[in-house]
C-alpha cells in the first residue's frame, strides 16, 4: 500500500547507487549540475540523508530514505547556475503522467539548487520551489516567455504544500539554500517570491533575519505566478485561495484508486475460494457465482468511493467523506439492486450491498487525504464516528449474505 | 464558499486578540480566508473553514496564533495505528 516502503518503486529512474559520502563529498557532488538531457541520461549522484523533521511532525517514508536519482533538467550550466526553458518535452509530459498514476512518485526529483529561466539578469525576480519535477515543471510552463530565477529546496521528491506540513519546506532549508548557492551575491534584488502553500513550513520573519531576504508570499496556483509579478506582488483575494475544482479531483484519483484495487483482489483471491468451498453446489459453479457477485458489488463500492465520491464531492450533501459517499452507494445500488432481482434473492442482495456500501465509505473516507480543505481534528472525528459504522456495515453484509446461502 | 467547508466545530485553531498587531499576514498565508481584518487586528471569521495547515502560526510573528497543526488524512491516521512509530505517514 505505502510506496515508501516498496523497496520496487524506488528503481525506476536510471540506477540506484549506494555510496557513503561525507558532507564536503556531498556539496562538492551538489554543484556539478547536469548538463545531459533526457530521461536515460540521468546524472547518477546520492542525496544527503533526509533530516528528522521536527517532533511531532508528520513524516513519511522510512526514517533512513533510500539514495536519490535526480532527473537532469538543464539545458546548459554557467557560473553554477542551471539554466532551463519554459517548453516542455516529450519526456517530461510523459514523466508527468507517470508521476500521476504513481509509478515515479515517489522518486520525481530535481537536483535543488539555483536554476536560470530565460536570461535572468541581477533584477529578475526570485521564486523558490521544491524539487519535485512535476512542480518545477508547472512552474516553468506558467513563466513562460519570462527571465526570473528559480531557487529550488530539497524537498526529497515531494510536491511544496505537503514538504511544507512536513517541514522539509522549510525555513532551515530556506536558509541553508540562499546561502549555498550565494544568492545574495548573485542578485540585486532582497525579495523572494514563495509560494504560498510553503507557508506552514517557512517562517518569513525568520527568513528576513537571516539572510536579510524578505518573502513575498506568491499566489497558491503557478498560473497566477505572472499576473502576481506584473501587479507588483499583489494577489487578489481569489489568488489566495485554495480551492478543489473538479480537474484536481480528477488527477487525484489514480493514486487513490491504486491501493484500493490492490486490496480488493487480495480479498476476492482469498474470499472467493472460501465462499465456494463453504456454500453447495458443485465447486466450480459456486466459485463462478461467488467471485462474479463479490467482485462485482465489491467493485461497485471502490467505485463509488474511491472514483465517483470525489468527482461529484461539493455536490453531496453532508460533511465528512463517508456521509457523501452514503449518497452515492444508494445511487449506484439501487439500480443495480434492481437488475439483479431476478438473478439473485433479496436478502443476498441486501448482504452484498452492505458490503458494497462500508467498502464505499472507507474509500471514501481516504479521500480526505487527496483533499485540500480537510483537518487533522476533523478527519479524526470522522473517522472515530465512520470506521466503526463501515466495520458493521461490511461484517453485517457478509453476515446477511452467508444467512440468505445457508437459508436456501 | 459553504461547499471547503469540512466538519463544523472541531479545529483547533485559536487567535490572542489582545497579543495580534494587525500585521495582516494571517489573510495572506491562509488558504482558506479563515482571518479578516476588524479594527486593525485580525479575527476568525470563517473558523470551520480552517484546515490546520499552521501557515498562520508559523508566520505569526507576534506568537498569536495556535493551533494543533497536523495532515487530515485518514490514511495517515490509520498508517501511525498499524506502525510501531507515532509519526503519522502518508502516501503524499
Amino acid at each position: 500500500m505505502n510506496e515508501m516502503t516498496d523497496p520496487k518503486a524506488k528503481t525506476d529512474i536510471g540506477k540506484i547507487v549506494e555510496v557513503s559520502l561525507s558532507d564536503a563529498q556531498i556539496s562538492q557532488i551538489e554543484s556539478i549540475q547536469p548538463i545531459v538531457t533526457g530521461a536515460h541520461q540521468s546524472l547518477l549522484k546520492t542525496a544527503p540523508p533526509r533530516p528528522d523533521t521536527a517532533a511531532g511532525q508528520p513524516c513519511c517514508g522510512p526514517r533512513v530514505p533510500a539514495p536519490q536519482t535526480y532527473i537532469p533538467v538543464a539545458t546548459r550550466t554557467e557560473d553554477g547556475i542551471s539554466y532551463v526553458g519554459s517548453a516542455l518535452n516529450f519526456a517530461d509530459r510523459l514523466g508527468a503522467v507517470k508521476a500521476r498514476l504513481g509509478k515515479w512518485r515517489m522518486s520525481y526529483a530535481i537536483a535543488p539548487g539555483l536554476y536560470g529561466l530565460g536570461e535572468p539578469t541581477r533584477n529578475s525576480p526570485v521564486v523558490v520551489t521544491a524539487n519535485y519535477k512535476l512542480s518545477f515543471d508547472h512552474l516553468r510552463r506558467h513563466l513562460a516567455g519570462r527571465n526570473v530565477w528559480i531557487l529550488v529546496l530539497n524537498t526529497y521528491g515531494i510536491n511544496v504544500w505537503c514538504a511544507a506540513g512536513k517541514g522539509t519546506f522549510g525555513t532551515e532549508e530556506l536558509i541553508a539554500r540562499i546561502r549555498k548557492t550565494q544568492l545574495a551575491d548573485r542578485v540585486d534584488t532582497r525579495k523572494i517570491i514563495l509560494p504560498q502553500l510553503g507557508a506552514p513550513g517557512v517562517a518569513a520573519h525568520s527568513v528576513k533575519a537571516q539572510t536579510g531576504f524578505q518573502v513575498k508570499w506568491g499566489p497558491v496556483e503557478a498560473a497566477d505566478l505572472g499576473a502576481y509579478i506584473d501587479a507588483d506582488h499583489k494577489a487578489t483575494p481569489r489568488m489566495r485561495e485554495k480551492r478543489f475544482p473538479l480537474k484536481e479531483r480528477l488527477v487525484l484519483i489514480p493514486i487513490e484508486l491504486r491501493p484500493a484495487l490492490k486490496v480488493l483482489l487480495y480479498i476476492l483471491a482469498i474470499a472467493s475460494p472460501l465462499a465456494a468451498l463453504a456454500f453447495p453446489g458443485a465447486y466450480l459453479n459456486g466459485v463462478v457465482h461467488y467471485v462474479i457477485l463479490l467482485a462485482m458489488y465489491m467493485s461497485a463500492g471502490v467505485l463509488s468511493g474511491a472514483v465517483l465520491t470525489p468527482l461529484l464531492l461539493p455536490f453531496l450533501p453532508g460533511r465528512a467523506f463517508s456521509m457523501k459517499s452514503i449518497w452515492v452507494s444508494i445511487g449506484v445500488l439501487v439500480p443495480l439492486g434492481l437488475a439483479m432481482t431476478n438473478q439473485i434473492d433479496l436478502t443476498e442482495l441486501i448482504g452484498l450491498s452492505f458490503i458494497s456500501a462500508g467498502i464505499a465509505a472507507y474509500a471514501a473516507m481516504n479521500f480526505t487525504g487527496a483533499s485540500t480543505y480537510t483537518s487533522l481534528s476533523g478527519v479524526k472525528k470522522e473517522m472515530r464516528l465512520a470506521v466503526p459504522v463501515e466495520i458493521a456495515s461490511t461484517a453485517l453484509g457478509v453476515g446477511i449474505w452467508l444467512y440468505s446461502q445457508i437459508a436456501a | 464558499m459553504k461547499t471547503d467547508e469540512y466538519l463544523k466545530n472541531v479545529v483547533t485553531l485559536s487567535l490572542n486578540e489582545t497579543a495580534c498587531n494587525g500585521c495582516s499576514t494571517c489573510l495572506q498565508v491562509c488558504p482558506h480566508q479563515v482571518f479578516i481584518i476588524r479594527n486593525k487586528k485580525a479575527i476568525i471569521a470563517r473558523k470551520d473553514g480552517c484546515m490546520e495547515c499552521g501557515a498562520c502560526q508559523r508566520n505569526c510573528e507576534q506568537g498569536a496564533i495556535t493551533v494543533q497543526t497536523g495532515v487530515g488524512c485518514a490514511a495517515a491516521i490509520i498508517n501511525s495505528v498499524f506502525s510501531k512509530s507515532n509519526t503519522a505517514c502518508c502516501d503524499c
